[in-house]
């Protein structure tokens, strides 16, 4: 199966309605937003998003015009409770992998890391050997 | 030549006879480059017998103004010349300067040299404020405009087996008809398609396998955006090899990326509604530098500041003289156009002396905390990153701030704020150190810009002067 999980990425005018834009047309589309962060640059963001249908949304989106990108993420599940990052932090930085980007939620007994590196295959085979559970778009959306 | 096969065999729409004797014909029935001339004579005429040309050519336009024009014989009368003390193309220094504000204050008729009932055709710049510059063609006029397009187009390779579609627009613009007339003394089928309705557009590039396109280099780069939303691949999937552009200021990197985008050569032609339009100068097949038809207008570059001439290979301001001009000569136009003149020959064997691609209009320089700088040299910059698309703004606010608004190229966005942090960063790096202003730049997202089916505006001055 395969252990990697996408999110949406649409690049962004930073002006009011931009993101009413986007969750209009998802709205529209019948798409259903599982988890979403926008990233703001002075006159541009990036508003990134986990939906339930992934490739229905980037249709609909280029449709409209938007410039989508999918992001390659892992999806490492966690104990919810103290110290459960540091162990996947630890396992990263012995391998001596950056973190481009990182965000998490936690959804009752599980706990979620999302996780966007450069080498994306390495840090995978990394936390596989240290135990770690990645979880597939759908095991993911199962939550 | 990028030509797709089976297109080649198609094309042969109406019958043609192999014109020009001199030239090759390759295995697909085009000529090949090197030996193309609509009028060998006169274009390789040796510089001593075109100059006799001009002289006589400069004679004769002053005898007639002076006879018929009261605007220039004034002039003549204040500065004390008459016709007979031009004895050589060096006395053209002596003649006064006609400026875009003369057109306009004599506006609409107080240049006709002929009789109001010779001129056959009327044009008019675009006169965004207050009246145009209206210009009158007598039937020699239009005659010999479509004989410099003529000599124009069949220099990059075009005969009569091409399909031309004029994209440019028709009525009182030059670059539709008189392009129009050209085109078809060729020989070509020409389209009179005129701007805009890009479905149309692809629609006649399809229908009449269309090789050659006289274009907006704005509108080129707009319907390259229109192509790919209908996942056409101008280069696989239309029989385009020639595209003209003209009418608007436009750098070495724009053609490079609409050479790219069509897989066709792309051939920078330069013209005036004041001077007929287009056909005043043209690129050869070797596209270094814009041949001008010396035996039709007298070319000096001067001073933009003082009028001072300048010599050979200095840049300056362009100032044409019409040397056959029937309705409507006009004496030493200041062009506004900043250029300079290539001293060396070109290798096609053309005599008529080459002009640098036109870096910018003197009424389109910007002063910008003090600097001068031409919108061209920030195009260059924005063109010369694949990550940039097609269009984009320069905006001049308050005290002397530069904002560059640019589109992203699609399929340029890999989902990442960071890269697009880093281009950004990169852009106002280069973009200052080519105009040593530090400007804003504001990336966006391809489709954000609005888009204008004439000429493009590309700069905003909100500066209240």
């Amino acid at each position: 199966m395969n252990r990697t999980a996408h999110l949406i990425a649409v690049f962004l005018e930073n002006k009011p309605g931009q993101t009413a834009r986007v969750s209009k047309i998802l709205a529209d589309a019948g798409v259903n937003l599982c988890w979403l962060t926008i990233a703001n640059n002075g006159t541009f963001g990036v508003m990134k998003f986990l939906v339930d249908q992934c490739d229905l949304a980037v249709t609909a989106l280029k449709q409209q015009g938007l410039m989508v990108s999918l992001l390659p993420v892992l999806a490492v599940e966690t104990d919810n409770r103290p110290g459960a990052l540091l162990r996947v932090t630890d396992s990263l930085r012995a391998q001596n992998i950056n973190l481009d980007n990182c965000s998490g939620f936690v959804a009752g007994e599980h706990a979620l890391l999302l996780v966007e590196v450069p080498n994306i295959v390495q840090a995978r085979a990394t936390l596989e050997e240290q135990g770690f559970r990645l979880l597939s778009q759908d095991e993911m959306l199962r939550l | 030549m990028q030509l797709v096969g089976w297109c080649a065999a198609e094309i042969r729409i109406h019958n043609h006879t192999q014109a020009n004797q001199d030239s090759t014909w390759d295995s697909r029935g085009y000529k090949s480059p090197g030996t193309m001339f609509w009028d060998r004579e006169l274009e390789t005429l040796a510089r001593p017998a075109l100059e006799k040309i001009q002289l006589k050519g400069l004679q004769e336009t002053v005898q007639r103004i002076a006879a018929r024009v009261p605007f220039y014989q004034r002039r003549f009368d204040a500065l004390g010349i008459r016709p007979e003390d031009i004895r050589s193309l060096e006395d053209i220094n002596r003649l006064p300067f006609t400026t875009g504000a003369d057109l306009r204050s004599i506006y609409p008729d107080g240049l006709l040299a002929v009789d109001p009932d010779v001129p056959v055709r009327l044009h008019t710049s675009s006169g965004t404020s207050g009246k145009p510059k209206a210009v009158f063609f007598s039937s020699s006029d239009v005659s010999n405009a479509a004989e410099l397009i003529a000599r124009s187009l069949v220099m990059t390779g075009i005969t009569r087996r091409d399909v031309l579609q004029n994209m440019m627009s028709y009525g009182l613009f030059t670059g539709g008809l008189v392009m129009h007339y050209g085109a078809e003394k060729v020989g070509c089928l020409v389209i009179p398609a005129g701007p805009g309705s890009s479905e149309r557009q692809l629609m006649l590039m399809q229908d009449f396998k269309v090789t050659a396109v006289h274009i907006l280099p704005s509108y080129a780069l707009y319907f390259a955006g229109f192509l790919e939303q209908r996942n056409i691949n101008p280069a696989r999937d239309l029989c385009l090899r020639k595209a003209f552009v003209g009418s608007e200021p436009h750098t070495e990197e724009t053609r490079h990326r609409i050479e790219q985008i069509y897989g066709v050569d792309v051939y920078n032609s330069y013209g005036l509604t004041e001077m007929n339009g287009p056909g005043v100068a043209f690129e050869c097949e070797h596209k270094a530098g814009l041949h001008l038809w010396e035996d039709n207008y007298l070319l000096e570059i001067v001073d933009p500041a003082t009028g001072e001439p300048l010599p050979e290979g200095k840049t300056g301001e362009l100032v044409l003289t019409t040397l056959k001009r029937e309705a409507m000569p006009l004496l030493r136009y200041r062009t506004r156009d900043i250029t300079s003149i290539i001293p060396e020959p070109c290798v096609c064997g053309r005599t008529h002396r080459r002009l640098q691609r036109i870096t910018g209009r003197s009424d389109d320089m910007l002063i910008i905390r003090g600097v001068n700088l031409f919108p061209q040299q920030i195009e260059r910059v924005l063109m010369s990153f694949p990550e940039i698309g097609r269009n984009y703004l320069i905006i001049i606010d308050g005290l002397d701030d530069l904002t560059i608004r640019a589109e992203l190229a699609t399929g340029a966005f890999d989902g990442y704020v960071e890269h697009l942090a880093a281009l950004q960063a990169r852009l106002i790096e280069r973009i200052r150190a080519e105009t040593w202003v530090k400007p804003t730049l504001e990336l966006l997202p391809a489709g954000s810009l609005p888009v204008t089916e004439g000429k493009a505006k590309r700069v905003i001055d909100n500066r209240s002067l």
